[in-house]
């Protein structure tokens, strides 16, 4: 048993509303820069809908993640090792511009500089990558909302996997949203595709980044990560990954799409795995019992012979404290309800869901029925085969069981809390009838409703001792790289060393909310990231020039 | 022997190979984020598919015909049974193949460069003028090749240009060798030069860092935060 910490998170799919919140402030922490434009760390996606990039579910056609081989072994789907240096110079399974989108922007000087007339001048949009003038025809979430809905949504892989059971009807059918990040697996099949060696797993927290000094630009990772988390910035030439805010989680805060949820939909904690047993469980023969194999990696934090484990492979007391603390670990196995996404795609992943029970409880209310009567919820459940059968496609590799399971218990913790709230007695048969105690679903209750920040996320420090690039210092932030934003180097724009992806305006957030001084951090180096901006001082570039009088900044 | 000749086959060939030599270096220690393809692929895969391959594999045999033609004397394949006419058959068939492959698919690569929009627009300066040499010592080698096969039997660089390439590296070097050569010869390894002399300041550095490893490799990489750095006095684990 070689045991390992893994970061990992939980989504309440029931809770997101769909507003981008997270998208947005990720993109303005990580991808707010030329070469990035079209990249999402964290995107939204509302089911059904084909996805982004469009139809990125499709392994038929991308050829993501890893497949059984006729002995039974793992294989990158997309082509072994050979195959992969032979298609180096043209990788025929890349995505293009326009399976994301091609990003654009306004002609907003039209605006001023257009003569006096009859009309309105208008901003055309233009394109960020050629320059020219575009049409706008596809965007990251297109299919917003079920926008486009009859045309957009059959084209769902995941959607064309179920419907020859059943139509679909879109004004009764369902709808969710689907928050997606790096899932950050356990088996990464983007690491594996890396000629270069560039994308790694790091052992302490499982977090899986990429190098941005030995990445080469060969773009097989993109082919091979089957969620289409690994993107490639054109400008550089190199490819760039959500970093599950690493310098964030270092000292303990949340990953910012998490921080800033409306939903409060996130949970981050630790989960222990057995890193000896991930190969054999992701080669597990069938795609149905993989959901299982996966929860066999991990290990009970509780279990004294794993913490002892836990600590002849050199983790430390608070990280096996936080482990036991951990909200994904009880959300995955005390009350049993978080599901891995895509599990046949074999790469283990480590963003778990819950799935949402409001498709069913609006197509009960729909028909007239009370929505939250625990009868009426579990027969719903057991007949409604349009929303469990694609849940099902989504979490379970096609297994209805473990999520008609997982509904049962949302619907009958509703229920059963219904009652207490409106001053009924506890009724312990409702909890019975999905496996758990009366006080296990006020416990989930708790987890899933009420839970404060620190209940929800219980992050370990990074250790200071194992890693002294974490002094909070300039001269040793855990990117040490010497130079600047690496866009201006002797070789072109795209040259130079790597900007220090983000730790700049992280410490520069530090030092403004404690530091007394009102004037600019020394290193935000010109740029300004409005989310950062906390009204102190007057950074160049936000602000015309001073012309005279004003002091000098 | 002129001065000229001093110049180009013995003072330029060496400023070249400093030049490629540390250029790598220097490349490799201060600028490894800029060390990468910058494919374009993204923007435009449907002609990138036909000739990028093209070109690729065709230049890789061409280099191997050069690693043949240049680094094995003569005397060898000789002594192996190779007879002249023989390895002369070999070579302007291989090569002719490989070097219409390389060039067909340059013409393409340069075609798509210029025409798609964005792929013209990711276009720097310093990728221009590498393609600019590449293309001419491309063309150069090939037109030496032609020509010389078409205005006769064709030309034994391997008693001249072979040991005057060797004589660089053994430190002996022979300008006299080259001096006599064809100028269509002469011009190629002059624009050969050219482009090893830029060759770690372009996009080219990709060559040398391709990724033979992955072969051998295991499958999923771990690393620790603390690789870049040991420790400091003091920061030790505690345990
Ligand atoms: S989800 Fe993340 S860790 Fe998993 S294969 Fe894709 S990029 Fe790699
Ligand atoms: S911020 Fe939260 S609620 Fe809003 S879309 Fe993102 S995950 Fe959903």
């Amino acid at each position: 048993m070689r045991v390992m910490a893994q970061l990992a998170m939980v989504m309440n799919l029931d809770k997101c509303i769909g507003c981008h919140t997270c998208s947005v402030t990720c993109k303005q922490a990580w991808t707010n820069r030329a070469g990035t434009e079209y990249v999402w760390f964290n995107n939204v996606e509302t089911r059904p809908g084909q996805g982004y990039p469009r139809t990125y579910q499709d392994q038929e056609r991308w050829k993501g993640g890893w497949e059984l081989n006729r002995r039974g072994r793992l294989r990158l789907r997309a082509g072994g090792r050979l195959k992969k240096l032979l298609t180096i110079f043209a990788n025929p399974l890349m995505p293009s511009i326009q399976d994301y989108y091609e990003p654009w922007t306004y002609d907003y000087d039209r605006l001023f500089s257009a003569p006096v007339g009859e009309d309105t001048p208008v901003a055309r949009p233009r394109s960020l990558i050629s320059g020219e003038p575009t049409k706008i025809s596809w965007s990251a979430n297109w299919d917003d909302n079920l926008a486009g809905g009859p045309e957009l949504a059959p084209s769902d892989p995941v959607l064309r996997k179920v419907s020859d059971q059943v139509r679909l009807e879109f004004e009764r059918a369902f709808m969710f949203y689907l928050p997606r990040i790096c899932e950050h697996c356990l088996n990464p099949s983007c690491v594996a595709s890396c000629p270069s060696g560039a994308l790694y797993k790091r052992t302490e927290d499982g977090i899986v980044l990429v190098d941005q000094d030995r990445c080469r630009g060969w773009r097989m990772c993109v082919t091979g990560c089957p969620y289409k988390k690994v993107y490639f910035n054109h400008r550089t030439g190199k490819a760039e990954k959500c970093t599950f805010c690493f310098p964030r989680v270092e000292v303990g805060i949340p990953t910012v799409c998490s921080e800033t949820c409306v939903g409060r939909l996130r949970y981050i904690g630790l989960v222990l795995y057995d890193a000896d047993r991930v190969a054999e469980a992701a080669a597990t023969p069938d795609e149905k019992d993989l959901y299982e194999a996966q929860k066999s990696v991990l290990l009970d934090p509780h279990d004294p012979r794993v913490q002892a484990a836990a600590r002849a492979s050199g983790i430390q007391e608070d990280w096996l404290e936080a482990a036991r603390r951990s909200p994904v670990y009880s959300l995955i196995f005390d009350y049993g309800v978080a599901l891995p996404l895509h599990p046949e795609y074999r790469t283990m992943p480590m963003v778990w869901y819950i799935p949402p029970l409001s498709p069913v409880v609006d197509v009960l209310t729909g028909t007239g029925n009370d929505g939250e009567d625990a009868g009426n919820l579990f027969g719903a459940i057991d007949s409604l085969r349009i929303p469990i059968g694609y849940l099902a496609e989504l979490f379970t590799a096609g297994d209805p069981e473990p999520v008609r399971l997982v509904l049962r218990r949302l619907a009958a913790m509703r229920s059963y809390m219904r009652r207490i709230n409106l001053g009924q007695d506890r009724d312990e048969s409702i909890a019975a009838a999905v496996g758990m105690s009366g006080r296990q679903v006020e416990d989930m209750h708790r987890l899933l409703a009420l839970a404060p920040y620190d209940e929800r996320y219980v992050i370990p420090r990074a250790h200071a001792e194992q890693g002294a690039q974490l002094e909070e210092l300039a001269t040793g932030c855990s990117l040490d790289y010497e130079g600047g934003p690496g866009m201006a180097g002797p070789f072109g724009e795209a040259s130079g060393r790597a900007a220090p992806i983000a730790v700049e305006s992280f410490h520069a957030l530090r030092e403004r909310q404690s530091g007394e001084e009102l004037e600019e951090a020394p290193d935000l180096r010109g740029r300004i990231n409005l989310l950062n901006w906390d009204g102190k001082g007057t950074p160049e570039g936000l602000f015309p020039p001073r012309r005279n009088g004003g002091e000098e900044k | 022997m002129s001065a000229l000749d001093v110049v180009l086959w013995v003072a330029v060939p060496y400023v070249a190979i400093a030049v490629f030599v540390l250029g790598h270096v220097w490349r490799y220690r201060y600028d490894k984020f800029g060390w990468t393809t910058r494919s374009s692929q993204m923007y435009e895969s449907r002609l990138l598919r036909i000739g990028s391959p093209l070109f690729h594999f065709g230049i890789l045999v061409v280099l191997l015909g050069h690693i043949g033609g240049l680094v094995i004397p003569k005397s060898w394949t000789e002594a192996a049974g190779v007879s002249e006419t023989a390895y002369h058959a070999t070579a302007v068939a291989l090569g002719t193949v490989a070097g219409v492959a390389t060039l067909g698919g340059l013409a393409i690569l340069i075609y798509r460069r210029r025409t798609v929009g964005p792929v013209f627009s990711a276009t720097t300066r310093n990728d221009k003028l590498m393609y600019v040499l590449l293309a001419l010592t491309i063309v150069l080698g090939l037109a030496a090749t032609v020509v010389a096969n078409l205005a006769g039997g064709g030309y034994d660089y391997r008693t001249t240009i072979s040991p005057w390439f060797r004589s660089i590296f053994y430190l002996r070097p022979d300008p006299d060798l080259m001096a006599g050569a064809p100028p269509l010869f002469q011009l190629h390894a002059i624009s050969a030069m050219a482009l090893f002399a830029i060759w770690p300041f372009t996009r080219l550095v990709h060559m040398l860092t391709a990724p033979l490893g992955y072969l051998t490799r295991p499958y999923i990489v771990y690393r620790s935060r603390d690789e870049r750095r040991a420790p400091r006095r003091g920061w030790e684990p505690s345990r």
